[in-house]
């Protein structure tokens, strides 16, 4: 179970509202072709919880992430983070205003070594404006952004891979990178698509521990998941996706037992036979 | 057969105007799609719009004093950068949002549009169509060289020849310099993410669209330049000047140095124009003499086209076993393939 108190007095229904939320969505759709791949009524996340959003193949979670991070447009819709409206904001500019996500394909710049990778995370750098990288003003800033990066890397134990091209990493060490570099960003709301996907279990464990840090460092954290063990066992909070609406929302324990989310994983025919089943039909 | 011969003609144009010419070339190349990944194949263009910008600004005002100063030439050569700017942006705003593919598309037709519209009849008065524009720049005046000059105690070149090297030659020294520095910089460590991921680029905050453009502006600058170097050698433009395969052969010189090298593009352009010059003089030395009865096979008539075939053969075989150049880092480039 967590370490920090589950949030009390909050009823675990869909849309809920949350004392102090960071990120609140509200009205959000987004359809392909025919298909309604998000509708999204009203959802907030609150500040310095680990939120697990779950749900069965093609409900709907990345594309959510990728509408919450404008990597791409709803069709209508609005969400804040604190109080910037970002509907019509650019990707990188929701990145600099402190929402930073990951892939559930790792995008581990291939070609740039660990530390170049971390480095390209940093804020506000002078020295990524042309002028000022062509005359060298950056290099005490560079010093600066290269002790935290260092640092960063002991802590995901990556430090001896410093100097290595991130495309010679195994999957899990990517995946690490990832987590890592986005925290470079400094980001007040993490959000991580599958960072569990493909590390073996070894280092799941130490993935979980590095998320929870985030939590206890007082970032906010959302993560699409797949296994429940991880999402029961670090989450403060789950959300639950299908067809592309939140069906459910509560704490862990209430999810497991929630109708809702059991039907959408077997089937609202669970638990019957299949003579119950073809009585029901009309 | 004299080999002496052969090797200086091979050292003569690999030191010449023409190779400083398609060294700068390379370098902005080297920018868009070494270190960003930009598929510029319309790099005969910006070479076009800089040299056509020049030379129309400098027959239109042969002379412009300022203080006992004639500014016609510097100026000119500023006006040539900007068309380069303005080509670049005009290219930049539709297609950067888009995926790499519709860059390559519309920069090798727009070049083509360019070459076209300038041999056309209607835009006669202001390019000289077909016959070119004749200019009068008054680079040769300030010329201090006189007589002739050796390389090497052997290779000659003429003083205005050298004049144009020591211009072209500085250029490329300049720039390359000036992309030494900026590689070094967060600012290339930005454009190398656009390269490797745009989205991770942009999951990190940073503003892809901006770093392309920069990148395609610049390198369309740096080939505006030697366009305009191209213009002054011969103190005249003309469209047949301008072809596409400006665009492949300088592809060809930075890929045979090797890609996101900083000297690439100068060692390959150098080692192009060496194989190109040195098999023209092979051939037409065996033909003569009868070498290995070559006679039998070719004529000199054949020379030019059958050197371009060695050229060709030269870079499939670097392509199949050295991908990455000649200076290039095998295991660097092999990671791009994942």
């Amino acid at each position: 179970m967590t370490d920090a108190a589950p949030p009390l007095g909050i009823a675990p229904e869909p849309g809920v509202a949350k004392p102090d939320p960071i990120l609140v969505a509200r009205g959000m759709t987004r359809t392909f072709g025919g298909l309604l791949a998000v509708n999204v009524d009203r959802l907030e996340v609150q500040r310095n919880t680990i939120t697990a959003l779950i749900g069965p193949n093609g409900a709907g979670k990345t594309t959510l992430f990728n509408l919450l991070t404008g990597f791409d447009k709803p069709d209508r819709g609005a969400w804040r983070l604190d109080d910037h409206e970002l509907a019509g904001v650019p990707a990188y500019k929701i990145a600099r205003l402190g929402m930073v996500r990951t892939f559930q394909l790792t995008k581990s710049l291939s070609r740039l070594t660990v530390l170049e990778n971390m480095l390209l995370g940093a804020s506000n750098q002078r020295g990524e404006r042309f002028l000022a990288g062509l005359f060298h003003t950056w290099r005490a800033e560079e010093r600066e952004n290269t002790k935290r990066a260092l640092h960063l890397l002991e802590r995901f134990n990556l430090l001896a891979k410093k100097d290595d091209f991130a495309g010679t990493m195994s999957g899990g060490q990517r995946k690490l990178l990832e987590m890592a570099r986005a925290l470079m960003v400094d980001p007040e709301l993490v959000m991580l698509d599958e960072p569990m996907a493909g590390v073996n279990p070894a280092l799941v464990e130490s993935l979980l521990e590095h998320v929870k840090g985030l939590r206890d460092e007082g970032r906010t954290v959302v993560f699409v998941e797949h296994d429940m063990d991880v999402v029961m066992s670090i989450s403060d909070w789950v959300v639950c996706m299908a067809e592309g609406n939140v069906i459910a929302e509560g704490p862990p324990s209430s999810i497991v037992t929630n109708e809702a989310v059991i039907d959408a994983y077997l089937g609202t025919h669970h638990g019957k036979t299949t003579q119950e089943v073809r009585e029901e039909q009309p | 057969m004299d080999w002496s011969i052969i090797f200086e003609d091979g050292l003569r144009t690999a030191f010449g105007i023409i190779a400083a010419v398609y060294a700068l070339t390379a370098v902005g190349l080297n920018l868009q799609f070494g270190y960003t990944g930009l598929m510029n194949y319309g790099q005969a263009g910006f070479v076009l719009v800089g040299a056509y910008g020049m030379a129309i600004f400098i027959y239109e005002v042969p002379s412009l004093e300022v203080g006992g100063v004639d500014l016609s030439l510097p100026v000119g050569f500023l006006i040539g950068c900007l068309c380069a700017v303005v080509l670049g942006l005009i290219l930049g705003i539709p297609t950067l949002r888009l995926r790499g593919d519709y860059l390559a598309i519309v920069t090798i037709s727009a070049a083509e549009i360019l070459r076209i519209t300038t041999n056309s009849r209607a835009a006669q008065d202001v390019t000289g169509g077909p016959q070119g524009k004749r200019f009068a720049s008054g680079f040769f005046d300030v010329n201090p060289f006189d007589g002739r000059f050796k390389l090497f105690g052997a290779v000659a070149f003429s003083a205005n020849t050298l004049w144009v090297m020591v211009w072209t030659w500085g250029l490329v020294a300049i720039c390359s310099v000036a992309m030494f520095l900026l590689m070094r910089s967060p600012w290339g460590r930005a454009l190398k993410a656009v390269r490797e991921d745009e989205d991770a680029a942009r999951a990190l905050g940073k503003n892809v669209y901006a770093y392309k453009m920069q990148s395609l502006v610049i390198g369309g600058v740096i080939g505006g330049m030697a366009g305009m170097m191209l213009a002054l050698s011969r103190q005249f433009v003309e469209p047949d000047a301008f072809q596409s395969s400006i665009t492949f052969l300088a592809y060809a010189a930075l890929i045979l140095g090797g890609l996101a090298r900083i000297f690439g593009p100068i060692l390959g352009s150098m080692l192009l124009w060496f194989v190109i010059a040195a098999s023209e003089s092979f051939l037409s030395e065996a033909v003569e003499h009868g070498f290995l009865g070559i006679d039998n096979v070719i004529t000199s008539d054949d020379i030019g086209p059958v050197r371009f075939m060695l050229v060709g053969l030269l870079i499939m075989l670097l392509v199949i076993f050295r991908p990455q150049g000649i200076l290039g880092d095998r295991q660097e480039v092999m990671l791009g393939n994942d």
